[in-house]
């Protein structure tokens, strides 16, 4: 078990430093044409909508809808009235917190 | 991109790493539980220190340390791991550009790309501000450690973080981010339609995909001509 542990460890980090690397080898220091900029720009709403829907409405493999949908929903009402971020994810936890505690 | 200054830089970084710190803060929380899930699967208190040091990446960490609890291979752990990182590659190619130097000192730069710290460091007209990247990275890499270790050495305070509905703050925080990007009707429909594709596709591909998956909506920009969202 501890060689697969630290066989494992160092699989890791040997490809998580390949993947955050390959990007800024390949494309890196110089311009890009317009149209590639415009890609670049749309990146960051699509991957973080992905983050947010897998993370809130999914488990593992399968959907999965629970106490923490509600509080990010709450969170995310409060986020987009322009409440503060503190306040909404304190909001969000507490929903969540509270329904597992009542149901 | 015109070259910054020395002052530049420092106040770019300086506010990355003011803007990092509620990340920061969510990540000693997460940690926690990780340096906990890791010792109950059997890891040494070293090893899940190292892990985090040299690996720190929170889902692919706990995918990987799933994986192993459960019975399975080191490959199979590490191609896991893989997966979920998969979406640094479009973060990383998204980056690139905005990267001097030798291409080994790009790769190193580019190491310091995590979710919130790349959003962040995304001035939303295809640059990054790389000071700025560094500097929010910088907290969420000391948290990230401080966490697990103590979560490691026996800290139990959170060792069921759901029961807390600690697993409600990242999803808000990624909303804020995302929320943060959406300026226009094109941001708007890139974002809902790349929530459908990963969505669609989680009971279909392994964990990690879906998100990948999701980026490829990007490539909408192709047809604006470059017009910055």
């Amino acid at each position: 078990m501890t060689a697969t542990i630290w066989w494992t460890i160092a699989g890791c980090t040997v490809v998580t430093a390949i993947i955050k690397g390959i990007g800024p080898v390949a494309f890196g220091g110089r311009e890009m044409p317009p149209r590639a900029v415009g890609v670049i720009a749309l990146m960051a709403p699509a991957l973080l909508a992905a983050l947010v829907v897998t993370s809130t409405f999914a488990t593992g493999d399968r959907w999965h809808v629970g106490a923490h949908t509600v509080g990010v929903t709450v969170g995310g009402i409060i986020l987009v009235r322009k409440g503060p971020l503190v306040v909404a994810v304190a909001a969000a936890v507490a929903v969540t917190a509270a329904l597992r505690a009542f149901t | 991109m015109s070259p910054t200054g020395d002052h530049d830089r420092a106040a770019s970084a300086r506010a990355g790493f003011r803007a990092a710190f509620p990340y920061a803060a969510v990540g000693l929380v997460l940690s926690m539980s990780f340096g906990i899930l890791a010792r109950d699967s059997g890891f040494s208190a070293e090893a899940t220190i190292v892990m985090s040091a040299i690996v720190f990446a929170g889902s692919a960490q706990f995918a990987a340390v799933s994986i192993l609890a459960s019975g399975g291979t080191a490959t199979a752990a590490v191609a896991a791991a893989a997966l979920m990182n998969s979406r640094f590659l479009p973060m990383g190619i998204a980056l690139g550009p905005s990267l001097p130097g030798r291409a080994p000192w790009r790769a190193a730069q580019g190491q310091a790309v995590v979710d919130a710290s790349w959003a962040m460091a995304n001035r939303g007209d295809g640059t990054f501000d790389r000071w700025f990247l560094f500097g929010s990275t910088a907290p969420q890499y000391v948290t990230w450690i401080v966490g697990t270790t103590v979560g490691a050495l026996g800290g139990d305070l959170f060792s069921d973080p759901s029961r807390f509905g600690l697993d409600a703050i990242y999803p808000t925080f990624f909303l804020a981010l995302m929320l943060a990007e959406v300026k226009d009707r094109t941001t708007l429909a890139v974002a809902l339609v790349g929530g459908l594709v990963a969505l669609s596709l989680v009971p279909a591909a392994p964990a990690g995909l879906p998100v990948l998956a999701a980026s490829l909506v990007a490539l909408w920009g192709l047809r604006r001509g470059g017009r910055p969202a």
